[in-house]
């Protein structure tokens, strides 16, 4: 048990490291979640009509959870990302960082994903 | 009078929490300063209320009521004994420090006028600084602040050049919560008054460490939470000057605090009644009263003493780990409490890897911005201790920080 948490933490400080960065210019204020704990910055743009998400955080575990959630949000479409299940969540094991006392917390992340999803989609319907 | 080793084994039986396992290891439980934990006697006082003498006080002519308004207002002659206040009724029951503090705050309304002055410390936690704030937007009276040193402590003389007839209230905290700075509160009284103002000192993270003594302290309102010294949540005191408590306006109106209500006019309940509207929190009270008999069984100076020598030993031991810096003044000039970080982690990822460990430590700006603001950082990782916890339990944060480094850098 004891190992199995430290591999998965050691596996989400990689992810973290593997993060798609935010262009500088995108890391300001506009762009943050603002928690208790650790900031995280968000960016999505449309290209072509796929949403494409990058990131940042000065915590490597948060940027760990926000590569996750990039991983399975990025390059797909605003209709996909507003309809797609989040309960991978609870089998990857994260459920944890679903409290709202955690960092950002998974919840404040997705919804800013789906927050965009609809600003594009309302985008792409007008 | 000293506490060995044997002893705090003996004291740990008196806290099942802490046969908890978390994550497979046992549990070692370093966030003291934000709540401590219930030894059984406290639990068995609150399992024996609602088992035996749950009833609403004050009014009720059977005998529950009786027992339960004997035991509430034993718990508030404990308490007024154990801070040597000159009164009973000198001991207010509130939910807790942030109530108290609300309470003054909000009866200083009615006694402030534009152009009046408080003053305020870097060091506080934002309980002590949110309702002063509130205060001052509601009469024009101005925040002043009292600066902090880069060791954590106050800057003694900037508190003096502040200081003016204009002065209406001083607010510090007794100590720290985010550092654990011994303030020095003696001291700032006695300035304080010379000058004519009122002092506030929030008690919360002194009162399990230190015993203080109102009398002495000559201090205006101090406070503290039950839960701060092994009692519930949920209950606390304002402890504050019969004069001041003649002079404030009550902080809520409802049953309890009223002596004759007609529609024409109430006359309030007299002292301290007329600040405890409505039904209080019994139970709490008379558990705060038995979390305080049973430290002072322990002895507070021996708790003390051990607690320093935990805080020592954990010093010497985390600053054998390279690039570790712990914020606040050094050990003789404060509570078992180490803020630290280690440079290029930010303390919520060292905090999170502790946790898997078992290791409850609290991460981030521990609701004291200004001090992160101050240094410069997000925030920090805090390891509090207290009485029943041992140098074994040291050794394994410094092993867990160690490991959570390797993970991290």
């Amino acid at each position: 048990m004891f190992e199995d948490w430290m591999q998965r933490y050691e596996y989400m400080i990689e992810l973290g490291k593997s993060l798609p960065l935010i262009d500088s210019a995108f890391k300001n204020d506009d762009h943050i979640i603002k928690g208790c704990q650790s900031k995280v910055w968000l960016y999505a743009h449309l290209d072509s009509d796929k949403i494409q998400l990058t990131a940042d955080s000065d915590a490597i575990i948060t940027k760990g959870i926000i590569a996750i959630l990039i991983r399975v949000f990025t390059n797909q479409s605003p209709k996909d990302i507003l309809e797609a299940n989040t309960d991978f969540i609870d089998k990857i094991g994260l459920k944890e960082h679903l409290s709202p006392t955690r960092a950002n917390g998974l919840v404040s992340m997705i919804k800013q994903i789906k927050m965009y999803a609809i600003a594009y989609q309302t985008k792409l319907n007008s | 009078m000293k506490l060995v080793a044997q002893d705090i084994s003996k004291i740990r039986e008196d806290f099942p929490i802490l046969n908890r396992q978390i994550n497979g290891r046992p549990l070692v439980y370093f966030d003291n300063a934000a709540t401590s934990q219930t030894p059984t006697k406290v639990i068995e006082t609150i399992v024996d209320y609602y088992q035996n003498y749950n009833a609403n006080i004050h009014r009720g002519v059977h005998q529950l009521s009786q027992e339960a308004t004997d035991a509430f207002e034993q718990a508030r002659v404990k308490i007024q004994k154990h801070f040597n206040a000159a009164h009973a009724h000198e001991i207010i029951f509130t939910s807790g420090t942030t109530q108290s503090i609300n309470l003054v705050a909000n009866g200083f309304s009615s006694l402030l006028k534009k152009g009046d002055e408080l003053i305020v410390s870097a060091l506080e936690h934002h309980s002590n600084i949110v309702p002063w704030q509130m205060l001052c937007e509601k009469t024009g009276a101005e925040l002043r602040v009292i600066d902090m040193l880069n060791d954590g402590t106050l800057d003694f003389n900037k508190f003096k050049s502040l200081l003016n007839s204009k002065t209406k209230l001083v607010f510090v905290n007794h100590v720290s919560n985010a550092l654990g700075t011994i303030n020095p509160i003696k001291s700032i009284i006695s300035l304080a008054h010379q000058n004519g103002a009122a002092v506030l000192i929030d008690g919360a993270q002194a009162a399990p460490h230190i015993r203080a003594n109102m009398q002495q302290l000559d201090v205006d309102f101090y406070t503290t939470s039950g839960h701060k010294l092994c009692g519930p949540t949920g209950i606390g005191m304002l402890y504050a000057k019969d004069e001041w408590l003649r002079k404030l306006p009550p902080y809520e109106g409802g049953g309890e605090m009223i002596s004759e209500v007609t529609f024409e006019k109430t006359t309030y309940a007299d002292l301290p009644h007329k600040f405890e509207a409505g039904t209080p929190n019994v139970c709490g009270a008379i558990a705060f009263g038995a979390a305080i008999d049973y430290m002072n069984s322990i002895g507070f100076e021996a708790i003390a003493a051990y607690e320093n020598e935990l805080l020592n030993y954990a010093t010497d031991e985390l600053l054998k780990i390279e690039n570790l810096k712990i914020y606040g003044p050094d050990t003789s000039h404060k509570t078992a409490v180490i803020s630290f970080n280690i440079v290029g982690i930010h303390p919520y990822d060292l905090g999170s890897i502790l946790d898997k460990m078992g290791i409850a430590v609290r991460t981030g700006h521990h609701c004291a911005q200004p001090i992160m603001d101050f240094y410069s950082i997000p925030g920090t990782v805090r390891a509090s201790f207290s009485f029943y916890n041992t140098k074994e339990e040291i050794d394994l944060l410094v092993r867990g920080v160690i490991k959570a480094k390797s993970m991290l850098l």
